[in-house]
């Protein structure tokens, strides 16, 4: 190679750098930058009137878990804080379940299907998404308040007498975020499934495997990243939900997402808003490190 | 071999669809298939040799009919509780699973205990000569090693019979040819009964302890590779196993009369129309003078190496193939257009059905 082409090649691979030079100055103002502003938030004392004070706290922090009594001048557990952060875990933690359970049998009936009436179907699951998630929520809403159609209807059919109250509790909020998070689920195990070779069951039933074995040993590892996936995605925005528990809870019932938005808005309490953020970042990340590796454990043993 | 009937097939019958639409995919099939033997499926595509094989494996239920294995009834019996397993023309091997667990696989599922399933998972690597690759996934092996790991994987839990669907027909010459001589070592090694299935004749004739012939759903003869290729029962196997001729005759009670108007002595148990074959290589070319042979003009030659196809024409412009073997000089002394006396090779005729 003659010095002039090296010299090119090298000219090349700076010109190359050069190029990435807009998403990396993206990435680093989009991401870094609002995480270390909430970061830096989260250590400065807040001030009467929202906003922040520039002198250092770490009661933003503190008082994620305990509160300062103001008659005794005791700190105490921040109950309230507790159920709220076991609450969203709870709820993100039976959404991912449900929306399993209800997503795979849906997607394997799609992965199924012969070509056109697959394409039918798919479009039917991305239907929800041409509406915004406020008016679907309200919409989830007039179906199961207290006069709404699903009481009406039961209690026409003499299922029920008194109407269920089903609004403005857990069960309401997780009835919800199911709904609005299923085809998230739905998706990504389609495309496993659908990759997945429909004559290894033959193989399994021709091997002495029950359904069940087959099911269990053959189907389920072999779909896992679509079920990774659906997880994370399911999981992942439900823990962070505000717009689901906010409709369907009624304020009452929060999640992480309101608690945060409450400490920004009537609470004026930022450094506050800002630690709970944050802790709600960690909870994620330790609970996403913790599902892949879980996942991927299973399959060196297994 | 014995003589007892590893699977029996009594008058299957297997339509797909309903109504006008429905195909016949088996038409009144019986067939034995003998405990320990090598018993072949040979057809053209489309015949129904999958058909049945999956019948056999429990796959699909006949429309009509019942299916034995060893004297017993499993017509309607759910493939996981057959001793039957399959080679898959594709492997379908696990993905997931090293090759050895894909080996195992068959054997947890019947719940052997750990040490067996261990033991005779090694004995089955060794078996396919495949010990080294015992932890590789499948996908990291080459054809012939998948085939191997599907082999083992099939024949690992001992079934009383193991299908073997086109299992050779995804690898190139070289490979299946040594892929052919393994498999009949396997069979006579682990002393299970094989039914395999092939399109390819000459596979059926050099591995098969008996061949059973289809076309069209139908089954149409069983018999060694011997038996089938020199006294085919019909036109079709005559045709579809090696080359051959056909000729129209009339049977006139010891002797036969070709359209040619040459007479042949044939001991034809018939009187009437026949239609005779006779294999290439059971031609004699002699000088056109000779007496008592039949007049042929040379159409064509057509150099094969080991021997030359001379196309022959009779009076009444009959075709035939005669193959000689070529002499050392590699020149056989024929000339297109050349006339040359024919005689058959005695025993050599034959009356085939239709
Ligand atoms: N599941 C099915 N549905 C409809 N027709 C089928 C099905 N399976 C096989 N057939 C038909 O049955 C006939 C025999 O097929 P097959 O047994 O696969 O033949 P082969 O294995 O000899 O090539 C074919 O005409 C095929 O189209
Ligand atoms: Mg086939």
């Amino acid at each position: 190679m003659s010095p002039a082409e090296e010299a090119q090649i090298k000219q090349s691979a700076r010109n190359g750098w050069l190029l990435s030079l807009p998403a990396i100055v993206v990435l680093t103002i989009a991401a870094s930058g609002p995480l270390l502003i909430i970061l830096l938030y989260s250590f400065l004392e807040g001030g009467t009137h929202g906003n922040v004070v520039w002198s250092f706290s770490t009661e933003g922090w503190s008082s994620i878990l305990w509160t300062k009594d103001i008659f005794t001048d005791s700190y105490v557990w921040a109950d309230a804080h507790l159920a709220i952060f076991w609450r969203s875990v709870k709820l993100s933690l039976m959404t991912t379940l449900i929306t399993f359970v209800v997503g795979f049998p849906t997607a394997w009936f799609i992965a199924t299907r012969p070509p056109k009436a697959r394409a039918f179907w798919l479009f039917l699951i991305t239907i929800p998404f041409w509406t915004n998630l406020l008016i679907r929520t309200y919409a989830i809403n007039e179906v199961i308040r207290v006069e709404g159609v699903l009481n009406l209807a039961l209690m026409q059919l003499g299922i029920i007498a008194e109407p269920l109250r089903l609004i403005y509790t857990d069960t309401a909020i997780f009835i919800g975020m199911a709904y609005v998070y299923l085809p998230l689920m739905v998706l990504p195990l389609f495309a496993a499934i659908d990759r997945f070779d429909m004559r290894l069951l033959e193989a399994s039933y021709d091997l002495y495997a029950s359904r069940w074995h087959i099911l269990r040993k053959v189907i389920l590892p072999i779909v896992k990243p679509g079920i990774i996936a659906g997880s994370i995605l399911v999981f992942v925005p439900s823990l962070g939900a505000y717009v689901t528990p906010r409709v369907l809870g009624g304020g009452k019932q929060m999640m992480i997402g309101n608690l945060i938005e409450l400490q920004f808005g009537q609470g004026k309490n930022w450094p506050l808003g800002a630690a709970l953020s944050l802790t709600l970042l960690l909870i994620v990340t330790v609970a996403l490190l913790y599902y892949v590796r879980v996942a991927n454990g299973e399959k060196k043993h297994g | 071999m014995t003589e007892r009937n590893a699977i029996e097939a009594r008058n299957v019958v297997k339509a797909f669809g309903q109504g006008d639409s429905a195909v016949r995919a088996l038409d009144d099939v019986s067939v034995e298939i003998r405990e320990g033997e090598f018993f072949t499926l040979l057809g053209p595509s489309g015949c129904g040799k999958t058909t049945l094989l999956r019948l056999i494996a429990g796959f699909e239920m006949p429309t009509e009919g019942v299916i034995l294995l060893d004297g017993q009834d499993i017509t309607y019996l759910p493939p996981n509780r057959r001793p039957v397993n399959t080679v898959f023309q594709s492997y379908a091997l696990f993905p997931h699973l090293t090759v050895a667990q894909n080996i195992a696989f068959g054997l947890e599922m019947q719940g052997k205990p750990a040490a067996e399933v261990r033991a005779r998972t090694d004995e089955m690597l060794a078996l396919v000569k495949l010990e080294t690759m015992a932890n590789r996934k499948t996908s990291q092996l080459s054809g012939g090693q998948q085939q191997r790991v599907a082999l083992a994987r099939a024949l690992a839990p001992q079934p009383k019979v193991l299908l073997l669907d086109e299992p050779l027909s995804a690898l190139d010459l070289k490979l299946r040819q040594a892929m052919q001589i393994e498999l009949k070592r396997l069979q006579v090694e682990t002393g299970i009964t094989f039914v395999f299935v092939t399109h390819d004749q000459e596979e059926a004739l050099t591995m098969s302890d008996r061949i059973g012939v289809m076309s069209n759903g139908k089954l149409q003869q069983v018999g060694t590779a011997k038996e089938i290729y020199t006294r085919p029962k019909n036109r079709f196997v005559a045709s579809f196993i090696g080359e051959t001729n056909f000729l129209t005759a009339e049977a006139e009670g010891g002797k036969v009369r070709l359209g040619s108007g040459d007479v042949v002595n044939f001991d034809a148990p018939a009187k009437g129309t026949v239609t005779l074959t006779v294999r290439p290589e059971q031609l004699r070319l002699g000088p056109a003078d000779e007496a008592g042979a039949i007049a042929a003009t040379i159409s064509n030659l057509v150099y094969f190496g080991t021997d030359t196809h001379v196309h022959l024409e009779l009076a009444d412009k009959t075709e035939l193939v005669a193959r000689v073997q070529s002499p050392a000089t590699g020149d056989a002394g024929f000339e297109r257009g050349g006339k040359v006396g024919l005689r058959f090779a005695p025993g050599a005729l034959q009356i085939v059905g239709d």
